[in-house]
């Protein structure tokens, strides 16, 4: 019988120790040869007592679980979040499709804000989207116009969307149509334009209204007939297979990319269209190795989206930044916003620039990360480990650390180099809160001026402040039912 | 100057050449270093930078371009060395390269990288430590809680939830275990055996395990349970868990208990434990009398004895086992010369049950003597109090040690008084002790010998006769050399005695013959 026992099992085991606090004795251990983790201990909820009462009062009493209304709440919300099954159903014209889309209606990325308080690139992009609709003829009077009050702006996320960098849609512009066929809910995204002076990088100059004509009118038509010879592109097996070719699904989609052209191929070639149109499109994909990217955010959004509005659940539903503000949702606070300033981006720089001339945090590609993917599959990516420090080991540890405020494992998105492990999934913001360690973001970096473009990409560290706003107000939230349930 | 050159049809991941490109910018005299594929995009940036890569004819994005504004020849022939080394890859120690292992911020992140761990060794600041102990008993790993400043509330907590999942709750202010022969904390390196402790007091457990060592002897275990566990509130809780541990290990043949003396129903409900656990045992409360509780249970008069006690019952010899280290020695004491003369004796200890232990020795042997750490109110003293007679100092008080290294791991605070007590003509004896092993000071020995001949020569330069004693507590296998610091001591002149009460008892001894 006392084999069985807990001490009985340690005396008979190898002592392994993770060791808290002053470094010297873990020194001591691997003197002696006894295996020791010395952890890179921080007082939790980044030092707040406060915080750390709130979120101590949300566990069970006898395991380090959370109470039953989140736990319950969470495993319905991942459950949604991992069943989803986003398939590319067609390209369509935002003010046709995207729900709440109108004229005279400018949907950027990020939470809300107006004009006065937009950053260079996200104005930027606002002046050239007004352009683009022939709303304006100048960027003089695009901007004028932008600030004139007749313009609604709006974030993506309020209407089943998502944009990267400034996130800017008008109602003229075509989209990607991703249903969800688990549950039947939709997302949508804009086409992505490329590198260089693009209008999500806040650049409005002629070549970038061009662009998106042409885009408009001939790119997105052939595409969208493609798709239609097609059938239904299931994206979330081509995700899968981009994670296992060397992309994380944020900042390298060269896979993606590639995959999707292979998917449309034989039916763009079957198209009843002159080759010449044919081959221009071919040449847009193939320049862009983002081009994906513009897919793999609506993915992710349509799985969020079916976790979303789960009363007690701690899941972060969004993650989106407008070039001042860095915004959050929980799944268990409804379409409540939690914000905090945008942060500069630590990154590496395009030939020519600084960090000098870098906008604060931009864009809705955050999404990717919050599905799982990105920065959390940093772990598939080793071509871009420069981001995380230059190393596969720093690459593999970025995945890891995020299993730490993950609430479950991508079925569907696996890591080869470890072990095939479906990727982190799922961010509970308590274990963030509690534990300090923020989600891992890539992203791109934007030239604070407008009409510039990129300028570098990176790793951007969120505010630790959006969570612990957010994970008091999840706990308050529950205070107040508990209370109501006494009354009652 | 801005130089530039191509590499045809080399290709390398963007990313990698910003990296790159950064790197070679840190070079002296390097004023912009760009290393990208030639796309339209860097192609354009380049141009409007000032390279004129027109030259080449076509470029095409397979490409790799080179330019680099260099102070001097020299440096672009360095920064090209470079290039050429960071492009091939592998382990160069560029920033981030260094492999550090893996970082973990939280238990929970730990488990994630280390499932199979089994203790958690916990020093984190005292408002943080007790929840850091109850995270880690919630997940499922014996805990030793080095931190002190946790309340009796969360200590009564912690322990009955550990007790109720079966695991270990060293602590709070726990600084000695031996778990599976290795050293946790302030521990000494001892050789595995059939004798197991539990201990209420870190220098306790040190003293013992040493001696047991030293006398031939081996550990099974050595479990700590905190200063505090054999008070009136925490009821012997860890100790009595510990006890039924020991007994249900096969390994241990002899369990030892130590405490300071505890509260007079606990330490009883801590002998019942004992003897229900069938295997002989050896109890040590700091001022108990020797008595024999049961058939197989002794309590013993101190810490040297309780060594003794445990490798008897284990069926080791100790016949042989040395109570004088000194040959020397046999020329003083009460039958010997030199006369003593009259004075007092002073003594500054690193461990705290140590000083208590010289305390109740010198007291039931009918001294006149007070101490901090006393255990009678009316000796009692509060530390830095002048004391005119006899006085014993446990410089682990907090008094002493505000703001500064306890003395085991920086003895300066004893060292220095020692200095001093050479000055000082009404002292005659002084009284140390030396704790080395695992998280002790590197040398203690070394300046506490510097000490002793200051003390020694200011003594004799005052035609006074000033006795040093001390005793060494550690084994021959612990960092500091149980046998060199002892040599150390002795070259010094000082008085090195076989253990901690050994050296209180010769003390006592030449009180008594210099007619004190």
């Amino acid at each position: 019988m006392s084999r069985h026992t807990p001490t009985a099992a340690l005396f008979n085991a190898q002592l392994r120790v993770i060791n808290l606090g002053l470094s010297s004795f873990a020194e001591t251990l691997k003197d002696g040869h006894v295996p020791v983790l010395d952890l890179d201990w921080r007082p939790p909820a980044g030092g707040d007592p406060e915080l750390i009462q709130r979120i101590d009062a949300l566990r069970n009493e006898t395991e380090n679980a959370w109470i039953s209304a989140i736990q319950s709440a969470n495993e319905t919300a991942i459950e949604h979040m991992l069943a989803a099954e986003p398939h590319i159903v067609g390209i369509g014209i935002a003010r046709d499709v995207v729900p709440g889309m109108t004229d005279g209606m400018v949907l950027h990325a990020g939470p809300p804000i107006e004009w006065d308080a937009m950053c260079g690139p996200m104005r930027g992009a606002v002046m050239g989207g007004l352009i683009y609709e022939n709303a304006a003829l100048t960027p003089d009077e695009a901007a004028r116009l932008a600030a004139s009050g007749d313009i609604a702006f709006d974030p993506c996320h309020h209407h089943s969307a998502v944009g990267p960098m400034a996130g800017v849609m008008t109602a003229s512009m075509p989209v990607w149509i991703i249903e969800n066929v688990t549950e039947g809910n939709r997302a949508y995204c804009t086409l992505n334009e490329g590198l260089g002076k693009v209008l999500r990088y806040g650049a409005y100059g002629d070549e970038v209204i061009a662009r998106l004509r042409w885009m408009e009118s001939e790119l997105a038509p052939i595409l969208s007939k493609a798709i239609q010879a097609h059938g239904p592109i299931d994206l979330r097996s081509l995700i899968a297979q981009a994670l296992q070719m060397g992309d994380e699904g944020h900042n390298r989609n060269r896979a993606g990319t590639s995959l999707l052209i292979r998917e449309l191929a034989p039916h763009l070639v079957r198209l009843d269209i002159p080759s010449d149109a044919i081959a221009r499109t071919f040449e847009f994909l193939h320049s862009n190795d983002h081009f994906f990217l513009n897919l793999t955010m609506p993915a992710g959004k349509c799985a969020l989206d079916a976790a979303a509005n789960i009363p007690g659940s701690s899941l972060v539903t969004v993650m989106a930044r407008n070039g001042t503000e860095f915004g959050i949702r929980l799944s268990g606070t409804g379409n409540r916003w939690f914000t905090a300033p945008a942060p500069i981006v630590d990154g590496l720089y395009l030939p020519g620039f600084s960090s000098e001339d870098a906008a604060p945090d931009i864009g809705d590609s955050a999404i990717t990360e919050t599905a799982g993917y990105g920065g959390f599959a940093m772990a598939a990516a080793p071509a871009i480990v420069q981001f995380v420090g230059g190393t596969p080991q720093l690459a593999l540890d970025t995945t890891r650390r995020m299993r730490t405020i993950t609430l479950a494992e991508s079925r569907a998105y696996q890591i080869p180099a470890m072990g095939f492990r479906g990727t982190p999934t799922g961010i509970d913001v308590l274990h963030v809160a509690e534990s300090g360690i923020v989600p891992a973001i890539n992203t791109g970096i934007a030239h604070k001026e407008p009409g510039i473009g990129m300028v570098g990409a990176g790793l951007v560290t969120p505010p630790f402040s959006l969570f612990a706003d957010a994970a008091n107000a999840l706990a308050s939230l529950l205070d107040q039912s508990q209370i109501h349930e006494e009354v009652q | 100057m801005k130089q530039w050159m191509l590499e045809r049809n080399r290709y390398f991941d963007s990313v990698f050449l910003m990296r790159i490109s950064s790197e070679l910018e840190k070079l002296d005299g390097i004023a912009q270093a760009v290393v990208a594929m030639a796309t339209p995009v860097n192609v354009g940036n380049l141009m409007a930078s000032g390279y004129d890569l027109k030259r080449e004819g076509a470029l095409q994005p397979a490409d790799l371009i080179i330019a680099i504004d260099a102070a001097s020849d020299e440096a672009y022939a360095a920064a090209q060395e470079t290039l050429d080394r960071l492009l091939a890859g592998g382990t160069d120690a560029g920033p981030g390269n260094a492999t550090t292992g893996p970082l973990a911020s939280t238990l929970a992140e730990a488990l994630t990288i280390d499932p199979e761990a089994n203790l958690a060794l916990i020093s984190v600041p005292g408002l943080h430590a007790a929840r850091e102990a109850r995270l880690a008993l919630r997940h499922g790993l014996h805990v030793m809680l080095f931190s002190d400043n946790v309340s009796i509330e969360d200590e009564v907590a912690l322990k009955d939830e550990a007790v109720e999942r079966g695991l270990l709750m060293m602590g709070p202010d726990c600084g000695t275990a031996i778990l599976n022969g290795a050293a946790l904390g302030f521990a000494n390196v001892c050789r595995r055996g059939t004798i197991g402790i539990v201990g209420a007091s870190g220098t306790g457990i040190q003293e013992i395990s040493s001696l047991i060592h030293q006398w031939g002897g081996g550990l099974s275990q050595a479990i700590g349970t905190g200063g505090r566990d054999l008070s009136k509130a925490v009821d012997g809780r860890m100790t009595r868990f510990g006890i039924r541990a020991l007994g249900d290990d096969p390994e241990t043949e002899v369990i030892v208990v130590v405490s300071k003396t505890p509260s007079p129903s606990v330490a009883e409900k801590v002998l019942t434990t004992l003897e229900a656990t069938d295997k002989p045992g050896v109890v040590h409360f700091i001022g108990a009398r020797a008595t024999r509780y049961s058939e197989a249970v002794d309590i013993t008069a101190s810490l040297a004895d309780a060594a003794r006690a445990a490798l008897d019952k284990a069926g080791i010899r100790t016949d042989d086992a040395p109570k004088h280290v000194d040959a020397s020695l046999k020329t003083v004491g009460p039958a010997g010369n030199p006369d003593p003369g009259t004075g007092r004796a002073i003594g500054f200890f690193c461990g705290g049950t140590l000083c208590q232990e010289t305390w109740s020795i010198l007291h039931a042997a009918g001294h006149d003597v007070a101490s901090n750490v006393a255990g009678l109110p009316d000796v009692k003293v509060h530390a830095e109090t002048q004391v005119a007679g006899h006085v014993m100092w446990d410089l682990g008080d907090d008094v002493f040690t505000m703001g500064k290294p306890h003395p085991m791991i920086e003895p300066s605070l004893r060292d220095d008084r020692i200095a001093a007590a050479g000055e000082d003509p009404t002292v005659r004896l002084v009284l140390a002790d030396c704790v080395i092993g695992y998280g002790a000071h590197e040398n203690p020995s070394g300046s506490l010998a510097s000490a002793a001949r200051t003390a020694l020569a200011a003594a004799r330069s005052d035609g006074r006769e000033l006795i040093i004693i001390a005793s060494v507590t550690g084994t021959d296998l612990d960092p500091q050399d149980l046998r060199r610091q002892r040599a150390i001591l002795k070259e010094a002149g000082v008085y090195v005695e076989a253990s901690n009460a050994e050296a209180a008892r010769l003390a006592s001894e030449l009180l008594k013959g210099g007619g004190a």
